[in-house]
């Protein structure tokens, strides 16, 4: 057992502070060479850093490489391309702004390491009644997962801190998940996404000093994604997202279309006089979890991020009985 | 509006239980043997079109009961 607990350790402490030290030079850089967005939902004209994706790919990477040199698992392998091919492709649209088909269509691509490296088991595993043997049924899933993570968490990067907070909980529900069910090395490889995000959202929450970009949400979503597959616990995983799942499907199906979301015209909330966010009644607007949230009255930014991290604690919460239930059969 | 995303969630969750359930009964013992060397392949094939169908009907009914649980709130 020692000789996992001292790399768990060495990893998490890298990744958090990796991501703590680089963080404030990277906003430094960013502001100086302009690269700054406006925070849309501050009263003032509030400017913030963009993209903070590449001190988040740089405490990912150092504490996997530091891992890799424990375990020599190809799972590792796997977690660094995904995630620094995830990086580079959200990179290139914090850049320059590209179609709407062009991060799933990469993302896809990017997931194909997993099939070469051979970190996947076929089999599917499900609560109570077991597993099923789905070979054909899960290269899909794979090249589908990674895209479906890595949009899901870019999806619901609305609100300061939202993004990088929904990945604290939802990272350390699905590290807690692998050690229920006692696959303990991916747990401990799973560790230091949990400690990357809770380094990164000191910066990220409100209000914010720099937001992760796309850059950053894919490459939160593309490593979440690689872990469950590696893992073998995509369920769980997809339980674990729910929240940001509710999003992207409440979405998808009032737009009826894969689209970016700056393209939609309609306007799903706005602000009141004294500048909280209400649900608006434009019918072509789509719906999302936010308007959902804001239907019961208008919140405060700060209130409608909680409000989200209650559901992730919920739907967490879900997962880890799901973890239970896998060592249960009918 | 919040217990009904709370409760939009558990019927996710209990959707995936039950949909993940009849995968592994449906399509687990699933196998074809008159095909040779190809039979995993056109079973694979059957297990996905089968799974793909559940997708849909999983989607459809997510659909019904997001109408169902939010309708209300938005419209008011």
């Amino acid at each position: 057992m020692i000789e996992l607990i001292i790399p768990a350790i060495i990893s998490c402490i890298l990744a958090f502070f990796v991501v703590y030290f680089t963080t404030p030079p990277l906003i430094k850089i960013l502001v100086k060479k302009n690269y700054t967005v406006k925070d849309m939902n501050k009263q003032e004209n509030v400017m913030v850093a963009r993209p903070g994706g590449i001190s988040i790919i740089l405490g990912i990477v150092v504490s996997e490489i530091v891992l890799y040199g424990f375990f020599q698992l190809n799972e590792i392998l796997a977690i660094i391309i995904i995630t620094t091919a995830a990086f580079a492709i959200g990179y290139v649209d914090d850049r320059k702004v590209m179609g709407g088909w062009f991060k799933p269509l990469t993302l896809a691509i990017a997931a194909l390491p997993i099939i070469f490296l051979g970190a996947y088991s076929s089999d599917l595993a499900f609560p109570l009644f077991g597993d099923v043997q789905i070979p054909l049924l899960y290269l899909g899933l794979i090249i589908f997962m990674i895209p479906i993570t890595g949009n899901t968490i870019n999806s619901i990067d609305v609100f300061n801190g939202v993004a990088s907070g929904f990945m604290v909980i939802a990272s350390f529900t699905l590290s807690i998940c692998l050690f229920i069910l006692q696959n303990y090395e991916i747990a401990i490889v799973s560790l230091p996404l949990g400690f990357v995000s809770l380094a990164f959202y000191k910066y990220h929450k409100i209000p914010s000093k720099i937001f992760p970009g796309d850059s950053g949400a894919l490459t939160f979503g593309a490593m979440y994604g690689v872990i469950a597959i590696v893992g073998g616990v995509e369920i769980i995983a997809a339980i674990a997202l729910l929240p940001a799942v509710i999003n992207s499907f409440l979405f998808l199906s009032s737009v009826k279309r894969v689209v970016e979301h700056r393209q939609i015209k309609g306007k799903p909330v706005e602000f009141t006089s004294d500048f909280k966010l209400k649900a608006t009644n434009d019918k072509t607007a789509p719906v999302t979890l936010v308007r959902l949230i804001l239907a019961g009255g208008p919140l405060t930014e700060k209130q409608v991020g909680f409000a989200i991290f209650k559901l992730a604690i919920f739907s967490g919460i879900l997962a880890i009985i799901t973890a239970f239930m896998m060592g249960v059969s009918l | 509006m919040k217990s009904g995303l709370y409760g939009f969630l558990f019927a996710m969750w209990g959707l995936i239980i039950i949909g993940g359930g009849i995968m592994v009964v449906l399509l687990g013992p699933f196998s074809i043997q008159q095909f040779g060397d190809f039979h995993w392949l056109i079973a694979s094939g059957i297990k996905v079109t089968v799974a793909l169908f559940l997708v849909v009907i999983w989607i459809l009914i997510l659909s019904k009961l997001k109408n169902y649980i939010f309708k209300k709130e938005l419209n008011s």
